[in-house]
Formats: structure tokens, sequence, C-alpha cells
């Protein structure tokens, strides 16, 4: 009793911004909520009202940011216990830092949400890419039944709401417990979300199972180095470990740097961290494929460069050489292996592969320059892979009583499209193109970045390295053009789904993105500049 | 300075043309052809406007000179000018656009009208968004602006080569896509490297700013040379990176080959003299020896190729490299008649392979084939298109009183004052140019009408009109070329002065008192 008491009178109720906060709190809320209207709407009503919460905590969520923008909260001043937990948004021990890298990726993540949350509201029968019960086993009589009862499974919305607000928090975390619980609040729901595809759903189930068990471990991998860390430096906090680390690094640190890395970048998908990524991406509902290249990118992104740039800023000559040699194996590697792909979803996980890559390169320059460019182009693959995959999934097979069945995502299947849907292939090529790096698309503006980050950090050889990759991969960017508009159609039946308005809105949004991020990218690139400038506290 | 947006009009011209043909309803799409000649006509008509206004006496500064931030943060700006050199390059691309169009009047004929409709639609937006890139690239004075240009331009073509081509036409798509865009991306550092090599800031890529920078290294400025120049040697093209033109112009239908080899092309030995020497005078200097060598290769190496060919649109092709190789040796033998006999040959060769292309292409429109063998005695069968074949085929081989004989012969007396050698090699090359084009007028045009020639039918109204302007440009220029070297010689001389070179003194003592006298 004595104990609990006086253990009561040492704690130290957390210091919180709840303004700061709120962005994250609205998607948060809305999940939480979300599970709750599961319980109590009756089942025809649930998927209007979970679209309906869902998009509104979003957009609400994006107003709050761009509210926060103007004034981030965040300052750098009062020092308080170290390795505290809770004291958000003031003084060092700060376990969520609302600054400008912050917002803008939580803005960008909320963004790229909004869209991909738009790929899946489209829920009647042969629309639906999710299974219409999780639990049911793949084949069964129950699972026909629950079918035919035109069942449908409600609860992907709040999953994914669950998922963004932990990578809103993934972005900001001040220190590695804050960040490891955000990396299980964005993974955990991920992990139900692959595995609930209406198709193939053994091939779904076992993405599930992979991206688990990886991902655990790379969680596993991730919190052991934390603990070294903290072992090392005896605080869990960045900002306090950036300044114990200015006196050197034993040998602990360096392990603990490395182990931590390794965590990081299995999210992002850099090799050799990348094996889950094409059964994962290929295995998922495709709207949720989408969903992970794009909103998970930049959080993990994110991650990286706060945790890189800031906490461990002092040992910039321990992690430099290990992010270069990554970011090299996972250009070339990526590049590489997408050209011999068949399917066209694996492609684009390879693709994905390689576009972390290239990032890297921008990583590997610590500098403003460095931070800007990754912003950027976050959130410029963002729209582009959400669109291409939005684009995958409505390209259909039909069996042979001409009812709409499952994706072709053979890229055989994809020959002559072209010539049967122009302005599906036409958006397609754009997004092709925009991958491939070809100036006037938002894709050829971030490489730019990038790379002249890397040069300009003395790097040139890095960007020779980006560059010769680039070129490897347009061969099988330019592959889809060839088959989509230089061949005969296909034999057999694909056909494009119509009808979609939904997932429509997503393409044209993420096209006209990709566009006007190529042609006039000077506006976000002068956000991605403002919020490098002062980053991490600033 | 702020005066009328000439360039930017000129460029956006054809891009509204572009939407047009592409918003056409279904019911309107059989007038996309008429729609894209109309505008193509309208851009040359400003494009003569434009050069009316041009002040010949100062051609070798900007002119109607356009400034705009554009990417900042990049130091990018919207920076569009043309001197003596853009300006003949821009109204190279005005004058061949409506051509192709025209002769491009009824691609792709598949017997089905609502099909063929709908192809053409693309095809003619594509060609007129290519026009809007040409514009663009011959007018960026920003470097970056033009790198945008030089590889957007790719998509375009892409699509030209592959859709509407031959039956390898993917591969030969696929081919020039790749080379072209491994050059690209190569410059692509070197686009980065430039810009920190300069002052940076807002306007650090605008083309002014990145003239006369002091290296902080010659190994650096080396560097960045070859970045850009391997990439314009591409476009060029040059040996040995020169494999894909051939493909691509054998497969792609006339029009569009008359475009990538008559202006495209262009945009290679463009870069070559209007960025390569004057952002890299030193490095340039330094690789004189090398490229002179490069080019020569190119000559021979293309005639004998020529020689051996026999599909005609190959022939042509490689007959280009040949003339490319020309265009190099004169920019890079550092003579100002030299380099105005390369630029003009720019012009001129644009004329002659556009007449021969397109009369080649009418040809094997009738016969169904472009193998020089399945041809005979075309002379007596259609006469007029015979006859301008000859005269496109001699002005291919030089032959005094046509157009491109003046631009030879200065390339080479420009070369020989530094360069004998080199000159000695490139006249031999001459030889075999005549063989080329001889030896395949013989076996296609002479001898005894065969059989399935017989019936063809001979040049149309239409062709007469594709074929008319090219004949009389090139005769005109052949006897005339004083207004075009009028435009041209103060853009050299402006290059020769930033790339630091002078003209080597006369080898004989008379012609140095000529020179005194002058």
């Amino acid at each position: 009793m004595s104990v609990i008491a006086a253990a009561a009178a040492d704690f130290q109720a957390p210091d919180i911004d709840w303004g700061a906060l709120a962005p994250v709190i609205a998607v948060l809320g809305a999940a939480v909520l979300g599970v709750i209207l599961e319980a109590l709407l009756p089942r025809r009503l649930r998927n209007v009202a979970q679209i309906g919460l869902a998009l509104a905590a979003l957009v609400v969520s994006l107003v709050l940011l761009s509210v926060l923008w103007a004034k981030p909260p965040v300052s750098v001043g009062t020092v308080g216990p170290a390795g505290a937990v809770g004291r958000l948004t003031q003084g060092m021990n700060l376990s969520i830092m609302v600054d400008r890298p912050a917002l803008f990726l939580q803005a960008s993540i909320v963004v790229v949400s909004l869209l991909a949350v738009l790929t899946m509201v489209e829920r009647s029968r042969d629309a639906d890419p999710f299974t219409p019960q999780g639990s049911a086993v793949p084949g069964s009589d129950f699972e026909n039944a629950s079918r035919q009862a035109g069942l449908v499974q409600t609860e992907v919305l709040p999953l994914l709401l669950l998922a963004v607000s932990g990578m809103m928090v993934f972005t900001a975390a001040g220190d590695l417990l804050t960040l490891f619980v955000a990396l299980e609040l964005l993974s955990l729901p991920l992990y139900i979300l692959c595995g609930l595809a209406r198709r193939r759903r053994l091939l779904s189930q076992e993405a599930s199972l992979k991206y688990f068990l990886l991902g655990s471990f790379g969680s596993a991998l991730f919190l052991f180095g934390a603990a070294l860390l903290y072992g090392a430096t005896a605080t869990v906090n960045l900002a306090a470990m950036s300044q114990v680390l200015q006196s050197g690094a034993p040998l602990l640190v360096v392990t603990g740097v490395v182990l931590v890395l390794a965590g990081l970048l299995f999210k992002v998908g850099a090799v050799p961290f990348h094996a889950w990524t094409p059964d994962v991406y290929t295995g998922a509902p495709t709207p949720i494929t989408g969903f992970m290249a794009a909103a998970t990118k930049i959080a993990a992104f994110g991650a990286l460069l706060r945790v890189l740039f800031y906490g461990l800023a002092p040992l910039q000559d321990t992690w430099q050489p290990v992010l270069v040699i990554v970011a090299v194996a996972t250009m070339v590697v990526g590049s590489v292996v997408a050209i011999v792909q068949a399917d066209i979803k694996r492609m684009l996980a390879y693709s994905s592969i390689a576009h972390a890559g290239f990032i890297l390169t921008a990583l590997v320059a610590v500098q403003e320059a460095g931070i800007s460019s990754t912003l950027f182009y976050v959130l410029a693959y963002g729209f582009t892979t959400l669109g291409a995959f939005a684009v995958v999934a409505l390209v259909r097979e039909r069996d042979a009583r001409n009812n709409i069945t499952g994706e072709a995502t053979h890229l055989s299947q994809w020959a002559g499209l072209g010539r049967r849907s122009p302005v599906l292939a036409g958006v397609f090529t754009l997004f092709m193109l925009a991958m491939a790096g070809i100036p006037l698309t938002s894709g050829f503006t971030a490489k730019f970045a990038v790379f002249s980050a890397a040069v300009s950090a003395g790097y040139a050889w890095l960007a020779v390295v980006g560059v010769v990759a680039s070129a490897a991969a347009v061969f099988f960017y330019i592959r889809v053009i060839v088959l989509m508009y230089f061949s005969e159609p296909a034999a057999d039946a694909t056909t494009v789904v119509a009808g979609r308005p939904f997932t429509a809105a997503a393409v044209a949004l993420g096209a006209v993105a990709t566009i006007l991020l190529g042609v006039v990218p000077a506006p976000v690139l002068e956000l991605a500049r403002t919020a490098a400038t002062a980053p991490f506290g600033g | 300075m702020q005066s009328f947006p000439w360039l930017t009009t000129i460029g956006l011209v054809p891009l509204v043309g572009s939407a047009i043909v592409f918003a056409l309803p279904g019911g309107l799409r059989h007038l996309a052809r008429q729609i894209a000649l109309v505008f193509s006509l309208v851009t040359l008509g400003l494009v003569i406007a434009m050069a009316t206004q041009f002040d010949v006496s100062a051609a070798g500064t900007q002119q109607f000179t356009e400034l705009y931030r554009w990417i900042p943060q990049f130091g990018v700006s919207y920076a569009l000018g043309i001197n003596g050199i853009g300006l003949t390059m821009v109204a190279l691309s005005a004058v061949l656009v409506p051509i192709c169009v025209l002769a491009s009047w009824n691609i792709v004929e598949t017997g089905d009208p609502a099909a063929d409709d709908r192809r053409r639609v693309s095809f003619f937006a594509l060609v007129l968004v290519l026009e809007t890139m040409m514009v663009g690239v011959f007018a960026a004075r920003d470097v970056f602006l033009f790198y945008v240009f030089f590889e957007a331009m790719l998509i375009p073509v892409y699509f030209l080569i592959g859709s509407f081509s031959g039956p390898n036409a993917r591969y030969a798509a696929v081919k020039f896509m790749l080379y072209s865009l491994a050059g690209g991306l190569l410059m692509l550092v070197a686009v980065i490297g430039v810009y920190l090599q300069g002052p940076g800031g807002a306007d650090g890529f605008l083309v002014d700013k990145l003239t006369g920078l002091d290296y902080s290294s010659a190994g650096i400025e080396r560097w960045l040379f070859a970045g850009f120049f391997i990439a314009f040697a591409v476009k060029a093209p040059m040996w040995p990176v020169h494999t894909w033109l051939p493909d691509a112009a054998a497969q792609a239908p006339a029009g569009v080959s008359v475009l990538l080899v008559g202006v495209l092309d262009k945009v290679g030995t463009f870069g070559m003299i209007t960025l390569v020497l004057p952002l890299f005078p030193q490095a340039s200097r330094w690789a004189v020896p090398l490229v002179i060598v490069l080019s020569v290769i190119s000559i021979v190496y293309g005639a004998l190729l020529a020689i051996g060919q026999s599909d005609m649109m190959r022939l042509i092709a490689f007959t280009s490299v040949s003339h490319f190789g020309f265009i190099t040796l004169g920019i890079f033998a550092m003579t100002s008649s030299a380099q105005a006999g390369a630029t003009l040959y720019m012009v001129n060769h644009g004329f002659s392979t556009a007449a021969m292309f397109l009369i080649a292409g009418m040809m094997v429109l009738r016969r169904g084939s472009q193998r020089i063998g399945d041809f005979g005695g075309m002379q007596r069968a259609t006469p007029l298109l015979a006859g301008t074949f000859l005269v496109a085929g001699m002005a291919g081989l030089a032959l005094p009183g046509l157009s491109t004989f003046i631009s030879e012969i200065l390339v080479i007396v420009g070369t020989f004052s530094r360069y004998q050698a080199a000159a000695i090699i490139a006249s031999v090359a001459l030889v075999l140019s005549a063989l080329y084009i001889l030896l395949m007028y013989q076996r296609m045009m002479t001898g005894p009408v065969r059989e399935p020639t017989r019936v063809l039918p001979d040049m149309n109204l239409r062709e007469a009109w594709v074929v008319a302007p090219l004949i009389a440009v090139i005769v005109f220029l052949g006897f005339y070329p004083k207004p075009v070297l009028d435009v041209l010689n103060p853009a050299v001389a402006t290059t020769m002065t930033q790339v630091g070179v002078e003209d080597p003194a006369p080898l004989t003592p008379l012609a140095a008192d000529e020179g005194t006298n002058q």
C-alpha cells in the first residue's frame, strides 16, 4: 500500500499538448468509434457509416494539420528527467515531436490514405476486394454461405484508420519506445488486412502470415537494438541520446544502431530486408497493397529520417556507409529483379523496392536537401503508386459465363489494353512514366531532387548508380506500355470494370497529383523545404 | 524585354491543336488531319512573323527572351530565347511539320474507317505535341528546361514509332527509348553537377549563368562534358551509338522518320554547339581529337554501310549517320567556316533527308515493299517520283548547285585548315556518297520496267504539294544560302568566342594579304 502511495507521490503527470496531438486523435478516435459502430449498427448501415466516418476523420485530421503547420507547437527548451515518457511537445524528453517534418509527413499520410479509402469503399459483390468473412476457411461451405448472403467485412476501414494513426505517430516519435509502439500500431492492422483478399484467399493468408512472421522478426530486431542503445546511453529519448552519443560510440551502440536500422529498413522494404515485399504485395487485396506501398513508405522513411538525422546524428560516420551499401543494393536488386517479373503486382512490388533505394540515396546526403527531397519523394511516389494499384484493381478476368472474377494480374493479360480502354491505359501509362522518371511527371521532379541531394553531398557516384538503375528500370515500365499499346489484345477475356466512381476518383486524383507535381512542383517543394530548414524540434 | 511572347505562343499553338484533335468527338474524328494541318500552318505563319522581327544584325545574341521563375527551389527558370542557330532550327521544325502532316494524310489504312480515324487522331495529336517539344528544346535557355524537353520528347516519338509502323516496330521503339534514356539519364547527373559548379541560387540553371564557369578542376569539367556529350552523341547519332537509328527509321512511317532524322537528331548537334561548347570550353577543346576521329569514322562507316543496304529506309538512315559525322566534324573543327558549315548543314540536311524519306515513303506505299530489289524501271512508270527522288538524292551526295554542297564544302574547307587528314578522308567519303545514291537510283529507277511496277500511279497532287516546297528550298539554298548564313554566322562567332578559339592563320602569304586587305 505504502509502496503504491510512494509511487503515486512520485508520479509526474505528463504534460500533454492536446492541440498538437489533435490530428492523430481524430484518426485514432474515429478508429475506436468505428469498432464500436460495428457492434451497434445493423449490418446494412455499417458500410455507409464506416465510409463516412473514415473520410470525415481524415478530412478533419488534414484540416487540423494545416492549422498546426502555420505554427508548429513544438519547442526545444526545458529539460526534464531523461527518459521520462509522456511529456509531450516540450522539453528534451519529448515522446512525440510535432514539428514541421512530422506535420508534412502526417499530412502526406492522411492525403494518400484518403485516396486509399476511396479505393476501398465500393463493396458490391463483384467489386468487393475483401472477403465476406475473414474468419471463414477458404473454400469452406461457411465461406460460400457468407458470400451468398452478401456479407461485407466492414471492419476494414477501422483497421485502416488504426494503421494510419500508428503511421502518424511513427513519423513524430521522439523516443524509441514510442517509435516501437507506433510501429506495432501500424503493423498489426496491416497484418490482418493483408489476409482479407476475396479471391486467391490462400495466397492472401499466406501473405498475411509471412508479413506477420517477418514483421515480428523486424520488430524484435528493432526492440533489441533499442534495448542495446538504452543500455549504452541510459535513455530511449532521441534528443537525450544524441547528446550522450556526442562523446563517442562504444561497440554496444554500433550494434544497437545496426539493429534499429534493420528494423526500420524492414518496413521500408530495403535490400536485404525486402524478401517479404513481393509476396505480401501480391497476396494482399490490391487496395491494401496500394495503401501499404504508399503510406507505409511515407511513415517508415519519416521515422528513418528522425532516428538517423536527429537521434543518431552524432554517429553519422557509423551509419552512413551502411546506408550507402543498402541504397546501392536496393536500387540494383529492385530494378534488375523487376525486369523478369510476369505479374503486374510483383513487378510493382520490386519497383517499390527500387524506389526505396532511390530515396535512400537522399538519406545518405545528411543535410537540408536530403530531408526535403525525401519528403517530396515519398509524397510524389505515394500518389503514383496508389493510383497504379487502383488501376490494377480495375483490370479483371472474366469467366466462361461472362461474370467478372479476379484481377488479371498476369502481364500477358494486359496486352492490347490500350485499344480496348484507352483512357485507363493512358492513365496507367502516365503512372509508369512517372515511376520511370520521365520529365513533366512527379517522378522526374522527385528523382531530380534526391539525386541532386546526393551529388551535392559528394556522392555523385551514388547518383550515377541511381540513374543506371533507373535506366534498367525503364525497361520494365516501358514493357507494360508496349504490351498495352503495341500488342494484339489477349485472346482470353480481360475486362475493365466500369461504374466504380470512387476508385475512378482515386485514380484521377493520383493522376492529377502526378502531373501537377511534375509541372508545377514549386509550392510543394517549398513546403518540403520549409519543413527541412528547421527540422526536428526547430 | 517583355514584349510579345513569341516563343511561348509558337510552342502553345501546336499544343492547343493537339488537345483539340485529341478531344474530337467520335463523329468529327475524320477532321483530325485537317485540324492538325491548320494548326501546323498557323505555327509556321507565326514563325515567319517572328523571323521578320528577328534582328539579323544581332543574330549572335539571344532574342525574344522570356524569363519566369519555375522551380526556384531547384534553381530552375522558364527561360526562352533564340539566336541565329535557334531561329533556323525552329524554322526548320515549323516547315517540316506541316509537310509531314500532309505526307501522312492517309496513314493507317486498315479498311475500317472508324478505327482508322481513331488511330489517326492519336497520330496527329502526337505529331503536334512533338512540335511543341521541338520548339521548346530549341528555345530553352535554361539547362533544366532544355533537359525536360529533351527527355519528354521521347514519349511522343516512342509512340509514333511503336504504334504506326512496320513489323518490328516494337523492337525499334524500345531500342530507341532505351538508347535515348540511357544517354539522357547520365546527362541528368551532369545537369545536376553543372548546377552545383555554378553560382546556384533560384535561377542557377540559366545557360547564361553557367557559361564561362571556373570549374573546380579540369577533371570535373571533363566528366560533366562527357555526361552531356554522350547524350547528344546518342541523339545525333554518332558512331558507335548510332545503331538505334536505322531500326527506328526503317520501321517508322516516312513522316515520322522525317521528324526523327530531320529535326530530333538535330537536337543532338544543336545541344553540342549551343550547350556543350559554351558550358565546357576547356573540356571541349580537350576532346577535339577524339570527336574528330569519331566523326570521321561516322562519315566513312555510315557511307559504307549505306552502300550495302537492301532496304531503302535503312539506306537513307545510314546516309544520315554519315552526314551527322560531317556536322559534328564541323562543330568540333573549331573554325568559324566549319561551324557555319555545320550549322548550315543542320538546316540543309533536314530538307534533303525529308525529301528522300518522303519520296521513298510514297514509293513504298505504292509497291508495298521497302526492298530496293523490288523496284526497277520506276523512271518510266513514275517519272515525277523518280525525278524528284533524283534531285533529293543529288542533294544527299552534295551536288554543286544544291543546298548541301555549300555546307559540306564549308565543313571540309574549315576542317582542312586545322585537321588536314580528317578533311581528306571526309572528302573521300563524298565519292562513297555518290556510290550509294547512284547505285540505289540505278537499281530502282532505271532499266526496263518490271512487271509489278508498271501499273503504279505517279505522284498525286497532295504528294506534289509535299515535295515541291522541299525541292524549292533545296535548290534555292543551293544557289543563295546567304540569308541563312547571315543569321548563322554571328551566332557561330559568339560560340567561338565562348570556347575561346580563333581561326588559324591562313597557310599562304597571299591568303594572308587578302585577309588584311578586307
